[in-house]
C-alpha cells in the first residue's frame, strides 16, 4: 500500500482545508477512502454514529498535482483509513502559506498520514513542518460498510433555502426543542415544525423549487404525487443543527430528499466536491 | 523606596508583569542598586522568570539605603493596577511606585490624563530572596532569534500542548510536541517544525543535543519579547540542565530560567523518534517510512508485538512522566496546605525536572520502574488475503 499526493496551488490548499475543516465538524472520526480518482470522507449509518451517514466525494484531481495510489491489491487499489478530521484539519491549517504540501501514508510508531509543508522563508531553506497523523487501516473484508450511499426512495426532493437561514432559524428552534419535524411538498414548500407542550413554532419557506431527478426508476413514487402533500420526517435537531453550523461555503446546489417518516437525505454539491448527509428518523 | 516610570515605559513594565503571572502567583520584588528586580517562581520550582530594570529605565529611581529590601505580594494585585494595556497607553502619563515602610504598604499611584490619579495601596510580606542559579555564558549552545520567528514556531503547536521538545545539530534546530504519557503516544498527533540556522541571528551549537521544556513559560515571554520587538537568546546545555531565555537591551534584562526534562526520560520519550532527532531527516524519500514495510512485519510476527520497524525501547524508561508543572498547577488550585495530601493521592509528580535551587536531579520514583511496556496495539489485517500478498 502505498499513497503520496502534493499540492502547490495556494487556492487548491484552501479549499482542500475548508472541506476538511467542515467534516470536522461534523464527525469526530470518519473513514477516508483513497481511490486512483477520488477521495471519499465516509460515516457509516451506523448507531454508533447516532444513525447518521455522510458521504463526502472529492474528485483528487482538482485538488493535488501529483497524487499516487496502491491499493492493498491489484484488484482492490484503494485504501481504507480511519482518521480524525480535526487533526487533518489542524496539520492544514498551519500550512496555509505554504509553497507546497506533500501528503503521504508512512508508518512511523504506528500507520500515519503525514502532511509534510514547506513554509517560505526569508534565507535559502525553507521551513519544514511535519504532522504526523496516526491512522487506523481498515482491513478489506471491512469495506462493505463504506460503499457509496443508495439513493433512497425519496418522496419529495426539494431544494434547501439558504443555509445560513436554515441555520439560524434550527439555532432558535434547539432552545425549545430537541426534535424537529421538516416537511415539505412538490410545490417548492418547505416547513420547519417544533412542537411542544407550551408552544410550538413553524417556519415556512415557499417558491425553493424541486429538482427535476428524470425518469429513474427510484422516482416513480413522487411522480404521481400530489403536489400539495407533504411528505415529513421528524428528527434529533442536533444532528440537523450540527450539519448547517459545519458549512464555511455556500455551495453550487443545496438540495434535501424526504422519505416519508424515515430520513432525511441533505445533498450539497460544489464545483468539486459532493457532500451527502443523512439524518434518521426519530419516533 | 521611591521610584517613577514615564510615558511607553509604563506599557513595558506593565507587560512584564503579565508576562510574569504566567509563571507564577507571587511577585517577588526587589530594588537593588543595579535596577529593580521583579521575579516570579513557579510553585514546583521549575520555571523561574527575572526583569531587572536598570535605574536609567525611570525617570526618578531611589532605593532604600541600608538593609536590602525585598517582598513579595500577590501577582493578581499588581496585575489588577495596570488592567487594560491599551488604555494605560492612551491615558496614563507616569507611574510613581513607592514604599511606605511604617503601614507596611506598597503604593502605585498612576498620574493619568485631566490630572487623574489612581492610587493602589498593596500590602506585601517580606520575603526571602529569591535567585534561580544559572550561567548563561557556560552554556554549550546558544541560539538567538527574532521574536517573530519564535512566535511563528510555536503557532504549529496547539495551545493546549505542554511541553516542547528543541533538537539541534550543526545546522538546524527542530522543534517537536512532546508526548510524555504512553497510552497517548500511539493516538498522538505529532508535529516538527525544521528552521534552518540561516533563519537565527546567532547560531552555535556545541554538539548534537535536544531538550525538552514547557511551553507555556516560553509563550509568556515571547508575548513580551514580540511587543518589544527585542531578540530572544536561548542558552542550554545537556537534558536536565536548564534553558535560559534572555531578552536584553541597554536598560532592561530579562531572563527567563525553564528546567528541561533529564535526560534519560528524554531519551526514551524520542525512542521512536531517534533516527529524527540525531541526523537530518532523508531527503525527500518515501520509500524509507513507507506502510508496506510495516504491514509486512506485522502479518509475519505471531504478537503483533513490536515489529524491527520500531526501534526498541530502554527497559528502564519512565513512561508516565506526570510533568512536575501540571501537577503543581493541579496542587496549586487546592491551595498550597494541601500540597503534600495531593501528592499522596495523585501519582507522585514526576520529578525528573530538576530542581533550580539545588542544582540536582531528585530521585525518580520506585513505582515507575514497574511500568510494563504495553506492546504495540493490534491492528487488523487481512490475513485471508494474505495469498495475494502486495509485496512490492
Amino acid at each position: 500500500m502505498k499513497f503520496r499526493a502534493k499540492m502547490i496551488d495556494v487556492g487548491c490548499l484552501n479549499h482542500f482545508s475548508r472541506v476538511v475543516n467542515t467534516i470536522s465538524k461534523l464527525t469526530k472520526i470518519c473513514i477516508l477512502r483513497l481511490t486512483p480518482n477520488n477521495l471519499y470522507f465516509v460515516l457509516s449509518g451506523k448507531v454508533a454514529s447516532g444513525g447518521v451517514g455522510m458521504w463526502c466525494e472529492l474528485s483528487q484531481a482538482n485538488f493535488f498535482d501529483e497524487y499516487q495510489l496502491e491499493g492493498v491489491a491489484p484488484d482492490a487499489n484503494e485504501i481504507c483509513l480511519e482518521v480524525t478530521p480535526e487533526n487533518l484539519s489542524r496539520a492544514l491549517r498551519t500550512s496555509q502559506n505554504a509553497k507546497c504540501v506533500k501528503i503521504k501514508l508512512t508508518k512511523k510508531h504506528c500507520p500515519c498520514l503525514t502532511f509534510v509543508a514547506e513554509l517560505p522563508t526569508l534565507s535559502s531553506v525553507s521551513r519544514v513542518v511535519t504532522h504526523d497523523i496516526p491512522v487506523d487501516v481498515i482491513p478489506r473484508r471491512l469495506w462493505h460498510d463504506f460503499k457509496e450511499p443508495r439513493m433512497p426512495d425519496f418522496d419529495v426532493s426539494i431544494y434547501l433555502p439558504p443555509l445560513k437561514t436554515m441555520k439560524n432559524v434550527v439555532d432558535r428552534m434547539k432552545n425549545l426543542s430537541n426534535f424537529l419535524v421538516m416537511e415539505a411538498n412538490l410545490n417548492g414548500e418547505m416547513n420547519l415544525k417544533i412542537e411542544t407542550d407550551l408552544v410550538s413554532v413553524t417556519t415556512h419557506f415557499k417558491d425553493l423549487g424541486n429538482p427535476p431527478w428524470g425518469d429513474d426508476g427510484s422516482q416513480g413514487r413522487s411522480q404521481s404525487r400530489d403536489p400539495e402533500v407533504m411528505a415529513h420526517t421528524r428528527v434529533d435537531i442536533r444532528k440537523l443543527q450540527q450539519f448547517l453550523m459545519g458549512q464555511q461555503v455556500n455551495p453550487s446546489k443545496a438540495m434535501c430528499n424526504i422519505v416519508h417518516k424515515r430520513i432525511i437525505h441533505l445533498i450539497l454539491l460544489h464545483e468539486d466536491v459532493s457532500l451527502q448527509y443523512f439524518i434518521p428518523a426519530v419516533a | 523606596m521611591d521610584c517613577v516610570v514615564t510615558g511607553g515605559n509604563v506599557k513595558v513594565l506593565a507587560k512584564a508583569i503579565h508576562s510574569l503571572s504566567r509563571i507564577g502567583d507571587e511577585l517577588y520584588l526587589e530594588p537593588q542598586e543595579d535596577g529593580l528586580a521583579l521575579r516570579s517562581v513557579n510553585s514546583s520550582r521549575s520555571a523561574y522568570a527575572c526583569f531587572l530594570f536598570s535605574p536609567l529605565f525611570f525617570s526618578r529611581y531611589t532605593i532604600p539605603l541600608g538593609h536590602a529590601f525585598r517582598c513579595k505580594m500577590a501577582i493578581k494585585c499588581v496585575q489588577a493596577v495596570f488592567r487594560s494595556l491599551s488604555s494605560l497607553e492612551k491615558t496614563v502619563e507616569k507611574c510613581h511606585i513607592e514604599l511606605d515602610g511604617e503601614t507596611s504598604r506598597l503604593t502605585f499611584t498612576l498620574h493619568c490624563k485631566h490630572g487623574l490619579l489612581k492610587t493602589h495601596n498593596l500590602s506585601f510580606q517580606d520575603s526571602e530572596s529569591l535567585q534561580a542559579v544559572f550561567d548563561k555564558e557556560s552554556c554549550a549552545n546558544m541560539l538567538r532569534a527574532q521574536p517573530r520567528l519564535l512566535v511563528d514556531t510555536v503557532l504549529h503547536f496547539p495551545p493546549s500542548l505542554e511541553e516542547v521538545s528543541v533538537s539541534v545539530s550543526g545546522e538546524r534546530v527542530w522543534f517537536r510536541n512532546h508526548v510524555d504519557d504512553e497510552a497517548e503516544q500511539s493516538k498522538a498527533m505529532l508535529t516538527e517544525l525544521c528552521l534552518s540556522s540561516d533563519e537565527f541571528d546567532h547560531f552555535a551549537v556545541g554538539a548534537q543535543t535536544s531538550i525538552t521544556f514547557c511551553l507555556k513559560e516560553l509563550r509568556g515571554l515571547l508575548v513580551f519579547a514580540e511587543s518589544t520587538g527585542l531578540p530572544v537568546s536561548m542558552y542550554f546545555d545537556e537534558p536536565g540542565s536548564p534553558v535560559v531565555l534572555s531578552v536584553t537591551d541597554s536598560v532592561l534584562e530579562v531572563n527567563f530560567v525553564l528546567a528541561t526534562l533529564s535526560d534519560d526520560s528524554n531519551l526514551c520519550n524520542h525512542n521512536n523518534n531517534t533516527k529524527r532527532a540525531r541526523s537530518p531527516p532523508p531527503p525527500d524519500d518515501f520509500m524509507t517510512d513507507d506502510i508496506d514495510s510495516y504491514l509486512i512485519a506485522m502479518e509475519t510476527s505471531e504478537l503483533a508485538g513490536p515489529s524491527d520497524a520500531l526501534a526498541p525501547r530502554s527497559p528502564s524508561s519512565n513512561h508516565t512522566l506526570t510533568t512536575q508543572p501540571s501537577a503543581a498547577m493541579r496542587s496549586l488550585e487546592r491551595g498550597e496546605e494541601e500540597e503534600e495530601d495531593t501528592e499522596d493521592t495523585e501519582r507522585p509528580p514526576n520529578k525528573k525536572f530538576r530542581s533550580l535551587f539545588f542544582g540536582s536531579v531528585c530521585p525518580s520514583d520506585s513505582q515507575l520502574t514497574n511500568q510494563t511496556i504495553k506492546s504495540q496495539e493490534v491492528l487488523a489485517s487481512d490475513s485471508e488475503d494474505d495469498t495475494q500478498a502486495s509485496l512490492p
